[in-house]
This record gives C-alpha cells, structure tokens and sequence, in this order.
C-alpha cells in the first residue's frame, strides 16, 4: 500500500523574544508523518519538541514567531473527497482555528488534572467542538458524546456526562481528554507526555487505548516524549531532537538497534531499566545550551566525548546512514574521513539484551 | 555539503580540550541577592521605597528644625496660603491667595504649607500628622508580626484539635468588621492612636494568621520537615529554624500590604471627626479641618490629601514590588 | 444539591449563626460595662435611678437581661435614643435610613464591580499594553487613596465648579443626589475587583484547560467567553468581603461630607453623642449584613465551584 504523507515539515525555525533576548527555540527542523503511522518525538525538555508540535498546532505563545520553514497539512475534502493542501505557515491565524485546529489536529495533554475546565461538566466539554466546527443540534452532539465516551473505555457514559473533572480520576479524565480530542474526527493526533502525569498501571492502559483508536480510525499520531519506554511500545519513526534540531531520526528499530548519533547512545544508556547489570545510571554530562546564546558548529559538542574539532565549527548536516532508507544522522562522525567510533559497551549489551527480549513487550 | 572547507585537524578528536563534564549553571545568587535584583527592576517598587525614605525623614526632621510647633497659634498670622523660596519668583506659591498677607512684620517670614485658621504653621503640622501615620502603620507591622504569625504558627504546627478550635475563633473574629470593632472601641474609649492601635490589634492579625498557617501546611508536607523530625529535632527547632525562614518571605510582603490599611483606618477616623483629640494633628484631622473652609483656602485639604496619597500609594507600590521581588510565582491577595 | 453541599452549607450556616451571637454578646457586655450610667447621677436622686433602671430592667439577673436584649436586637428593639433625638426608639430612627444608605451601597457595589470586571478583564487580555498599565495604575490609585478623598475631589469638580449635580443630599431628588456619593464609594470596589480580576484571569488564559479550548479550534471570542470568563469570575466573587467593608466605612465618611441621611452618618453621630443604643444597633446592622454576606458569597462560591467542597475543603 501507498503511504501517503500527511504532514510535511520543512527547515522550520522558531525563535521566541524573551527578557532575556531572542531564544532560537527551533532552529531548522524537518520530518513527515504518514497516515495511520506513528512518530516519537524524543528528547530532554527545553530541546524543543513541544514548541515544534504547538507550531503544528498554530498555538505558539504570543511571543514566539516562526522564521521561516513549512508546516503542510495535505488531506481530502470530507464531502467531495478532493486533495487540498495547506501551508499553516502561510495561514491566517483565523483559517488555522477554522480549517486545521480541532478539526484536522487534536492534542492530548500532558496533565489531565489540570487541562479539562473545572466549571463545565465532561458532557459539555465533548459536546463543545463538534458543535462549534460542525454544527451539530444538541441531540446530535449528546449521542456522539456517549458514543465517544464509551469508544475511550468509560462505562456509566450518560452519567458522566453530567460530571464535573474533579469528579473523576486521573486516568478517566485523560480518557475523557482523549475522547475531546477525537469528537471532530482528527486525522492528527499529538499526544505531548501523555501517561507522565499518570499512575504507572494506568499509563500502559491509557497508551493501549491511544494505539487501538488509533488503528481503528486509521489517524496518525505524534508522540512527544522523553521516556524512551513509551517510545519503544508505540512508535513506528523517531526522531531524537536536542537543543531545537533533530539528531537522530529512523525507524524504531534503526534508533534502538542501530544508534549512531552520541547523544542518542546518552539517551538509550540513561534509560531506566529494572535488571541491568551495571551499577550504575549512566547520565549524559553537561547541560543543555543556552539558545539564547546563538550557537556555533554542534550544539552537542560541548557534552560529547567524541567530539571532532569541525564540530566546534561547523554545525553537521543530515547524513544518510549507509544501508537504510530511514535512518538519518546529524553528526561528524558519519562523515568518510571520520575516525571510527563505537558505542560504549555497556550500551551494546543493553541492545542485545532489548533486541533478544523485543522492544513491544516490556 | 561540498561548500564547506574542511581544515586538516577537522576529523580529529578534540578530546581532552574540552571537559565535558562542566555544567553551565548560572551563577548562584543569595536569595537576599536575589530579591534586591528583581525589586530594583520594578520602577513603581523603588519609587515607591524612595518616597516612603523621604516621607520618613521628612517627618522626623521637618519638625524638629522649624521654628514653628504644631500647636503654636498666632492670630495674625491666620490662613496665609503657601509660601515657597524661589517658587515664588515664578509666581506660584507665593503667598498671596491666603487670608492673611506675607506683608509688614511677615514679609520675610516663609509658611512652605501656609498655616490654618488659627495661625498654625501647616508645614510642621502636616510632617507631625505624617509621625501619627507612620506610628500607626509601624504598630500595624508589629502587631501583623507578633500576632498574627504566631497564632498562624501554632495553629498550622500543630493541627488537629488545637487547630480546630483556633480556626473557629478566627472565623469568628473574621466575621467582625474592623468598622464595628472601631466604632464600639470609640464607645469605651476616648478617640486617641491607642483606640486605633487596638482596634488594629482585635481585626490586624487575621489575614496574616491565615498566611501563616497555610504556609506551614504547605511546608510540612515537605520532605526536609519530615527529614529533620526523623532525625529528632524538636517542634520549637522545626518552628524556628525550619518552618520560620522559609515563610519569612511572604509574610514580609503580608504585613507590608497591612500598612497602607492602618494608615487608612486612621485617616478615615479622624476625618469623621473621631480621630485624635485637638491641638494634636493628624493626615486625618488635617484634611478634615481644611474641608471646612474648601473653597476659601483649598490649599488646607490639598496638601495633607496629596501627603495621605503619596504615602499609601508608595506603601502599595512597595508592597507590589516586594511581593513579586520575593516569590514571583505568588498571586495577588 | 448532594449530601456534600448540604454538609457545607450546613457548616457554614452554624458559624455564621454563632458569629453573630458572639456579637450580640459582645454588644450586650459592652452595654454593662459602660462607663458612667445613661441616667446622669449628678441630676437625678438615688430613688429617681432606681426606678429608672427598673424601667429599663436594669435591676433583673444578667442572663434575663441578655435574653430580653437577644430577643429585643432579634426583633429590630433597639431600645431608646439617648441624646440624638430623646426618648425616640431607635428603630424609628434607623429604620428610614436603611433603605437609603442600602441603596447607595448596592448601587456602588453593582456600578463598582462591573467597571472593575472589565477593566481586569482588558488589563489582562491586552497585558502589557498601555491598557493594561491604564487599568493597573487606576487599580493601584484607587486603592491607595480614601474613598473620602475622591468624594471631596468629585464635589469640587462635579457639584462645585460644573454644578451638574447637587452637592448635598437632596430627599425629593434620590436619584440624581445620589450618583455622586455612588461613584465616589464605587473607587475602592472597582480597585478591588479590577485588580483582582486581572490576576486571576491571567491566571485562568495560562492555565492548561485553555490550551485545550484552544486546541479545540475554538475562536478567541468563545474561548474567553465560554471558557475563560466564569473561571475567572467565580472566585471573584471572594473579594465581596473587603469591598462591604468598604462600602460600610466608605459610607461614613461619604455621608457625612454629602449630608446623606443614612446609616453611616447616624452612626458618626451616635459616636460623637454617645447615644451608645443607637451605634449598637447600627453596629448590629453592619455585623448582620457583613455576616449574611459571607453566608451567600461562601454558599454562593460551594455551589458555583464544586472543586470548593472536595479537595480544598474550606
């Protein structure tokens, strides 16, 4: 089957003005996202995954501002099933609220204590959308509630309806977050950290849920993340971000099995695992950059124990990892003159051990 | 790709000309250090301090070097307008609006206030009445501090039973208007500054209890309070070296909003004509006395007026900048 | 309404009654212990007071003195004025006045909470625009200055240099006599709510919930009126205390600059006199209304925000 593209980012760049001066939050990033396909985006906060998926939302705060680059959202005319393609970077902030957001994207946030109106009940909030984009009467909208709540896995739907958030538990409400999300039959999903805020057993529960809608609606779904765990249980593509650029993208399979940029070996070290059998958490040193500070050469560098002197001077484009289509890597040491690096041991046995026991069934 | 040079060392490790390991942590300031930093940056906030400096100064200094009391009459010398060196070349402030004139035995003699109709210099006046503000606002500290925080302590501290019952009384007193207390207060006892000083202390301590006794919940929740319990430390160590620099902060902020309060009731009450007894002055009595003759001698409103307000706007604006200064993230109250 | 609420209300309802036997109390000790007697002793014989104190049921034990006193404050007895008007019960004389200082003070208190609503609003819709600091200064001056300094500045302006309205109280003119005192006891509330609107709506646009109504594709007209708006509103409705009390002692001084013959100004003069059973009762009337008040604002707030009950407690 065809894949067809959906989204299509390219070179974007986001600076914010702060009191501090400009902040280049994003500073060149490009990825695609396909029907019913799955990318993680993955990385230490402030590194700029969650502005890039506002970007896409058209919710950047009131002092941020893209720079430059592309968001196209392409999809089919739910009446006449014709192809139209959209450049939300050349929209208007009224068409984006009226054509893409809600209707085309939908997001799933971090902390669902906090994101659903303490003042207006469940029934209201579900209701809400479907009424404002689409016109639906009031009968119409109730129905597809209960139907909504019961699709998320909520029993006693008519009655909790007529709750309020508080009323409800953690997981329930995200359910319920959930079920706002897909009322106006999004074909993007951005699910920003969704299970962090949640109880560990209900995490796994609430992430099933998500990949079952998921399939069943045949959407696409973008996670923002730093817990490499969730990655591992659902995405199809990653991209690993560090200070606004992507480093690392490729299948699931190219980024745990075949890591190549150093900071991904970090991230895959850091990753919390119960049997290991080093004693150790291993930690990346350093800190993130500053960006407020414009940066020269590899933004990594500083923190990298591989660090090639051209990286202090010049910034590394993407290479292509030889054998794959997928797997791209930011870094110096992919180029030919290169001197050749190995990830740290430890990390391999870790690989070996993930790729014996497989990634899914943790 | 192609366009870039590459120089000779470029694939070569930089190893160990960098330390990887070095944090770029911004420099560690003192929280004190820290509070006069954002303090500053606030205008209003420094303002505002700087005006309280010079009202302050003003009032203890300005009396003490007149040649004028504020109980010194002279009935020649009756409602003479304002009078100022210099501005009185441009033609304001000369003098001349008042009653009586700057002329014979008077024509060297400055009132930068005027007098009232009773021949009192306004100059010395105004600073006295500023004391009898002052007195009050630093009693409303005081009082904000002593009682308030210690029964917001002691309630919070230890909770349960104890806590009930002074919750309850607190409610109780709460639903008491300040207005009511004062005004039965003044049933009992003549009108002075200590009528208005206990009524302060009846009604002034609640918000800051309440203040006091959330943070403490808050505070021991936390896992350092838990920490030092466990290692044996005492409920007065845990008050004391704990719980008490940590909510030092807010409850500065707290008992600077109550100031500009107290200076409020004071005003208010001798304007009504319920303030401090005669010769003695207040803002208060000031502005009330000068409204009698508004339209005359306008001068005798305006100036303690624009005193009043000076003083509870920069005691405001302070309180503002302090708040912000000393917990950003703090909402207004 | 569920079992919760009831249980609050409930709560709320016995505190409010003991505050205001508490004050009743009060009154009552206050009335014992006061110093030197009503009946003026230089002028009248021992017999004489007697038989006045037997009058007034002085000469009966406290606690059936308190139950007479409880029963008379209850049913709107007062007792008899003292000085200010001779022999006449107080209620005849606070009675009239209730309507009209009530009057003043809720139309101050509507006119003074709309205007600050919408100031707080725009101050933090357009933040840090010259709206903002426009709202935030007149916020901040409204606060620092005694409504009695604005009522002066509005009768120099409005009654004495444009005489557009009359500068004292005029009975067969309420209305039009009574916008000035309105306005000038209005500052302190619109201060009060426009600063405290403005916070908590910042709060409320930063708040996830909003993200999510943006998220929804909601306009920015929808997003502020359906979501934003009532949360912010509901805990507004917390600073009705401190505007009552403003208004009371706002009334005071703003009655007597305007001769307004109502509550605040009877109670300066019962003061002034010493005519203790006439502040009694005004001061009853004042603690009543404060106490009403907090009784509706907190049940209002439990039933409005249901968050109050649960979680938070009280």
């Amino acid at each position: 089957m065809e894949r067809e593209r959906i989204l299509k980012i390219r070179d974007l760049r986001i600076s914010f003005k702060t009191d501090a001066g400009t902040v280049q939050a994003i500073r060149g990033v490009d990825f695609d996202l396909y029907q019913g396909e799955t990318i993680a985006i993955v990385g230490e906060s402030g590194s700029g995954k969650s502005v890039t998926t506002k970007a896409i939302m058209g919710i950047l705060a009131s002092n941020g501002q893209i720079d430059s680059g592309s968001i196209e959202y392409v999809w089919h005319d739910e009446n006449t099933g014709e192809r139209q393609e959209r450049d939300i970077v050349k929209m208007s902030k009224d068409d984006i609220q009226k054509i893409i957001r809600g209707r085309k994207i939908a997001m799933v946030f971090q902390d669902p204590m906090t994101s659903l109106n303490p003042t207006m009940t469940i029934g209201k909030q579900i209701m809400e959308p479907m009424m404002y984009h689409y016109g639906k009467t009031k009968e119409e909208a109730y129905a597809r509630a209960i139907e909504l709540l019961q699709e998320v896995g909520i029993t006693d739907a008519q009655k909790r309806m007529k709750n309020y958030p508080h009323q409800l538990s953690g997981g329930m409400r995200q359910r319920v977050v959930i079920a706002i999300a897909l009322s106006c039959d999004p074909y993007v999903l951005i699910c920003d950290e969704p299970t962090t805020a949640l109880d560990v057993t209900i995490q796994a529960k609430i992430l099933e849920l998500i990949k079952e809608l998921q399939v069943k609606k045949n959407i696409s779904v973008i996670y923002i993340t730093h817990d490499l765990g969730v990655v591992a249980k659902v995405a199809d593509y990653v991209n690993v971000m560090y200070a606004g650029k992507i480093v690392e993208k490729g299948t699931i399979d190219d980024i745990f099995y075949d890591p190549r940029h150093p900071y991904t070996w970090g991230l895959l070290s850091s990753m919390p695992d119960l049997d290991t059998d080093d004693d150790e958490l291993y930690t990346i040193p350093g800190s993130p950059p500053n960006l407020a500070h414009e940066v020269t050469g590899d933004a990594f560098a500083p923190r990298n124990q591989f660090a090639l002197n051209i990286d202090l001077r010049v910034d590394p484009p993407m290479f292509d990892v030889p054998g794959s289509d997928s797997h791209q890597v930011a870094s110096w040491l992919m180029h030919e003159k290169a001197p050749k690096v190995d990830m740290p041991e430890s990390l391999k046995k870790r690989i070996l051990k993930m790729k014996k026991e497989g990634l899914k069934n943790e | 790709m192609d366009d870039i040079e590459f120089l000779e060392d470029d694939f070569e490790f930089v190893g160990d000309k960098q330390d990887i390991n070095k944090d770029v942590v911004l420099p560690a300031k003192s929280f004190i250090k820290d509070v006069w930093t954002r303090f500053k940056a606030n205008k209003g906030a420094l303002i505002g301090a700087i005006l309280i400096l010079i009202i302050i100064i003003m009032a203890i200094v300005a009396p003490m070097l007149s040649q004028y009391t504020y109980n010194m009459q002279d009935t020649a010398q009756q409602s003479m307008s304002p009078r100022v060196p210099l501005l009185e070349n441009l033609g304001i402030l000369n003098g001349k609006s008042g009653i009586s004139q700057y002329t014979g035995q008077f024509a060297n003699t400055y009132h930068l206030f005027g007098t009232d109709h009773l021949g009192r210099d306004l100059w010395v006046r105004v600073w006295e009445g500023t004391r009898i503000s002052l007195y009050v606002a630093a009693f409303a500290v005081i009082i904000d501090i002593f009682i308030g925080m210690v029964y917001g302590l002691i309630s919070g501290f230890f909770g349960g039973v104890v806590d009930n019952i002074m919750q309850r009384i607190q409610e109780i007193v709460n639903s008491i208007p300040t207005l009511v207390i004062l005004t039965l207060l003044l049933l009992v006892m003549k009108p002075s500054i200590y009528t208005i000083i206990i009524a302060l202390m009846i009604t002034g301590w609640i918000g800051m209890a309440r203040i006091t006794r959330a943070q403490v919940l808050r505070i021991k929740e936390q896992e350092f309070i838990l920490a030092s319990r466990t290692l044996g430390a005492s409920d007065f160590f845990i008050i004391f070296k704990a719980i008490l620099p940590n909510i030092f902060g807010q409850l500065i902020t707290m008992s600077m909003f109550s100031i500009p309060n107290a200076i409020f009731y004071e005003a208010f009450l001798a304007f009504v004509g319920l303030g401090i007894p005669a010769p003695q002055a207040s803002l208060g009595t000031l502005i009330n006395d000068g409204f009698k003759t508004i339209l005359v001698t306008p001068y005798m409103v305006v100036i303690p007026v624009i005193v009043l307000a000076i003083l509870m706007l920069s005691f405001n604006l302070m309180a503002d900048g302090l708040r912000d200064a000393i917990d950003p993230t703090m909402k207004e109250m | 309404m569920d079992k919760s609420t009831l249980k609050y209300i409930g709560k709320r309802l016995l505190i409010s009654v003991v505050t205001l036997l508490v004050i009743i109390l009060v009154l009552f000790a206050m009335l014992k212990m006061m110093p030197g007697s009503p009946f003026n002793p230089e002028k009248l014989s021992p017999d004489m007071i007697a038989q006045l104190q037997a009058k007034y049921g002085l000469d009966k034990p406290v606690l059936e003195q308190f139950v007479t006193y409880l029963k008379g404050m209850l049913t709107g007895d007062f007792g008899i004025s003292l000085s200010i008007a001779k022999n006449i019960p107080v209620m005849d004389l606070v009675g009239p006045r209730i309507g009209i200082s009530f009057g003043i003070g809720i139309a101050a208190a509507l006119f003074g909470a709309l205007i600050g609503v919408v100031l707080g609003v725009t101050a933090a819709l357009k933040r840090n625009t010259i709206w903002d600091s426009l709202s935030t200064i007149i916020a901040v001056i409204g606060v620092s200055i005694p409504s009695f300094v604005f009522a002066l500045l509005l009768l120099l302006v409005f009654g004495l240099k444009i005489k557009i309205f009359p500068i004292l109280f005029n009975i067969n003119d309420p209305i039009r006599s009574s916008i000035l005192p309105t306005i000038a006891l209005s500052v302190g509330a619109i201060a009060n709510v426009a600063r405290f609107t403005r916070s908590e709506m910042i709060e409320v646009m930063k708040s996830d919930y909003i993200l999510l109504a943006e998220a929804k594709g909601l306009d920015r007209g929808t997003l502020i009126r359906k979501h934003a708006l009532r949360n912010t509103l509901v805990p507004v409705i917390t600073v009705l205390a401190p505007i009552i009390i403003n208004l009371m002692t706002g009334s005071m001084v703003i009655e007597q600059i305007c001769s307004i013959p109502g509550l605040g100004s009877l109670l300066v003069r019962g003061i002034q006199a010493n005519d203790y059973y006439v502040v009694m009762a005004v001061a009853f009337l004042y603690s009543l209304l404060y106490v009403v008040m907090m009784l509706v604002v907190d049940v209002l707030y439990g039933i409005i925000d249901p968050r109050i009950r649960v979680g938070k407690g009280d």
